[in-house]
């Protein structure tokens, strides 16, 4: 079982890195979003 | 929302396959020992990473002749998603190596055009966000996204034209070279599983800089009303 370690620590840093990826996409999506909606808002109130 | 959860459970599910291939199904290396199965990690994330500079080469030259925002969006999306797999060659390269060489890093033709590929697409990013107009933002960097990809196949070609440290390719190589079925199988595979990820955070991300371009025009309407 030698390298056993190396190779989970592959796989766990590779996997980390994807989900932390995926997340900080998800999270800028939700702000932008949110940004969105606001402005939509405000615009319709100004008509 | 309900495709791209399905989507997302789907990839999810053909990534655990694969692992559970990569560790259980294909047989041991006699020569490397267990530390071999970084390589369908490794091999299938480098091509996908190539795979997505492929399609930010094909949008920015699309954005340059069509000038349509749809085309800047799939480039950085492709882009950032590029990096993303370029970042796991990078870091599960190493650990590989150390066992095996001896050594980390060395700067062989593989290894080094593969890092400037990565800082070239850090660059690609990092000049997006010093450009505030914009048109001229998509038109610099997709020049910049045409260039950089001039270094994706000098990466390809890199473990074929010079000696390297790095092994022979595995796939497409000389006659000879290759891996035993049932490990291609497996690496395949993982690449299949790859590939529907790439898709996944391609779809996400290229939907973030659409609604970037949305808040931008109600930005516009907002500043003339």
């Amino acid at each position: 079982m030698k390298n056993l370690n190396s190779v989970f620590a592959a796989y766990l840093i590779a996997w980390g890195v994807f989900f932390v990826y995926y997340v900080t996409v998800a999270r800028r999506a939700s702000a932008v979003r949110e940004e969105l909606q606001k402005l939509k808002e405000s615009l319709n109130r100004g008509k | 929302m309900k495709k791209s959860a399905f989507g997302g459970v789907l990839v999810l599910l053909l990534l655990a396959a694969a692992t559970y291939a990569a560790f259980f199904v294909a047989p041991l290396d006699t020569r490397q020992g267990l530390i071999y199965r970084i390589l369908f990690l490794h091999v299938s994330s480098a091509w996908t990473g190539l795979i997505a500079f492929f399609v930010c080469f094909v949008a920015n030259l699309a954005y340059v002749w069509r000038r349509e925002p749809r085309w800047d969006w799939l480039g950085i999306a492709a882009a950032e998603v590029g990096l993303a797999f370029t970042t796991v060659v990078l870091i599960t390269g190493p650990i590989w190596a150390h066992p095996v060489w001896g050594i980390w890093w060395t700067w062989d033709a593989r290894l080094t055009s593969t890092f400037v590929l990565w800082l070239l697409y850090v660059s690609y990013l990092v000049l997006r966000t010093l450009l505030e107009e914009s048109e001229r933002r998509a038109l610099f960097s997709a020049l910049f996204g045409i260039f950089a990809f001039i270094d994706v196949p000098l990466v390809f070609g890199s473990i074929r034209w010079w000696r390297t440290q790095h092994p022979q390719p595995v796939v497409m190589g000389d006659p000879g070279s290759g891996l035993d079925p049932v490990m291609l199988k497996v690496l395949l595979f993982y690449w299949l599983a790859q590939t529907g990820l790439m898709i996944l955070l391609l779809a996400a991300r290229y939907q973030l800089e659409a609604a970037r371009g949305d808040l931008e025009i109600a930005r516009r309407e907002m500043e003339a009303a």
